[in-house]
């Protein structure tokens, strides 16, 4: 008997000629969706969230020991690491006196908002004014997963070459600050030229910023350290933190509006 | 190689639609996918029967629709194709350009069988 409607017709519902359904649905919506929840509750603690990308060893975390030294009396800062093994990175920043919760991806290529969002219930986040996200080293994954944060920083240290934002498009539109890293090796790379990157950054429509220095060798940092102050201050002024990158993170002006904070 | 992820996540989608709608089978899912999404489409091809098993889509068909990088640009406001890397104007060569279509990553429709 049919479950349906109770005829005697066996299968009477299953129908087996097929019927479309239209959805046009992002297709990583359940993705999508944990990330609005991030970012909503970033919002409303005022926490302004970067998520750093780049190449492995670009410098990522010596980046974060040098801005930790440079704002820790000034801000409160915290740190998700993601890495596919080991805890160093994490070790490495607590040793600076902040806390840090590394995520352990396994396999995996990139961290994604559901991620993220088990690591906060590992932190203490009441205070934290600046909370940097640093994603596994990879150009290409981690361009396509929106974590809740508010702006995407992107590292190319000098020794990768000039012309890494031709070769891996999706990420570095996706920047609204590129920051061009181990400056102080300059003298031995002579076929890398900032110029060209910012040729490079202007072919894929961004007018991110692109900012030099060394964190190892605490050169040039002032750029990067305001870049960040400006941006704490226009989170807590309520201002929309429209940055130049787009793709991920709410930045497509088609698809999810104008970001909302 | 996130395109299982990717994978993944388009099912548990379809498999949320289909419950909904009380169907036992998907036959087809169709996307579209511009190439400044991240994702590949030859990729996600190969990706799919592993992340389809087991699922009320088991025997589905993955259709894919690749879609043109197109650019609005700011200063003459022609609207032309471009290149992944090279998002410039066609008509006037200026940078200042928006992107009109090439980053979706979108599930248009799927196939159900009731």
């Amino acid at each position: 008997m049919c479950d349906t409607c109770g005829c005697n017709v066996t299968e009477h519902h299953k129908n087996d000629d097929p019927h479309t359904v239209e959805v046009l649905e992002e297709l990583l919506s359940v993705n999508n969706e944990q990330a609005a929840h991030n970012r909503a509750h970033f919002n409303e603690h005022g926490q302004l969230v970067i998520n750093l990308m780049s190449s492995p060893g670009a410098g990522k975390t010596a980046l974060l020991e040098a801005t930790i030294d440079a704002l820790k009396d000034e801000f409160s800062i915290a740190v998700i690491e993601g890495d596919l093994e080991t805890e160093n990175d994490a070790e490495r920043i607590r040793a600076k006196g902040v806390p840090a919760y590394q995520i352990t991806t396994g396999t995996a290529c990139h961290l994604d908002a559901h991620m993220v969002h088990e690591a906060l219930h590992h932190m203490p986040l009441q205070d934290v004014d600046i909370l940097f996200i640093e994603n596994v080293g990879n150009l290409v994954c981690p361009a396509s997963f929106d974590l809740g944060q508010h702006l995407n920083v992107i590292l190319l240290s000098v020794t990768e070459g000039d012309d890494k934002p031709v070769k891996y498009p999706v990420m570095f539109r996706a920047a609204d600050a590129v920051l061009v890293t181990k400056t102080d090796l300059m003298p031995y790379m002579d076929d890398f030229d900032i110029e060209r990157v910012k040729v490079h950054m202007r072919n894929l429509a961004s007018d991110a910023p692109i900012i030099p220095l060394s964190a190892r060798k605490d050169l040039d940092m002032d750029g990067w350290i305001n870049w960040l102050r400006k941006h704490v201050d226009a989170l807590r002024a309520g201002d929309e933190l429209r940055g130049a990158g787009q793709g991920i993170a709410g930045h497509s002006h088609k698809r999810r509006g104008s970001q909302i904070l | 190689m996130h395109e299982l992820s990717v994978c993944q996540g388009m099912l548990q989608q379809v498999e949320a639609i289909a419950a909904q709608r009380q169907a036992h089978r998907v036959a087809s899912i169709t996307i579209r996918i511009g190439p400044l999404s991240g994702v590949e489409p030859d990729l996600l091809q190969h990706a799919f029967p592993v992340a389809r098993a087991g699922t009320v889509a088991a025997e589905a068909k993955l259709i894919v629709e690749r879609l043109p990088i197109r650019v609005s640009c700011d200063q003459c406001g022609a609207e032309t194709e471009a290149t992944a890397n090279r998002l410039l104007c066609g008509a006037c060569g200026d940078w200042h350009t928006r992107l009109v279509s090439g980053d979706e990553l979108l599930l248009a429709s799927v196939e159900l069988l009731v």
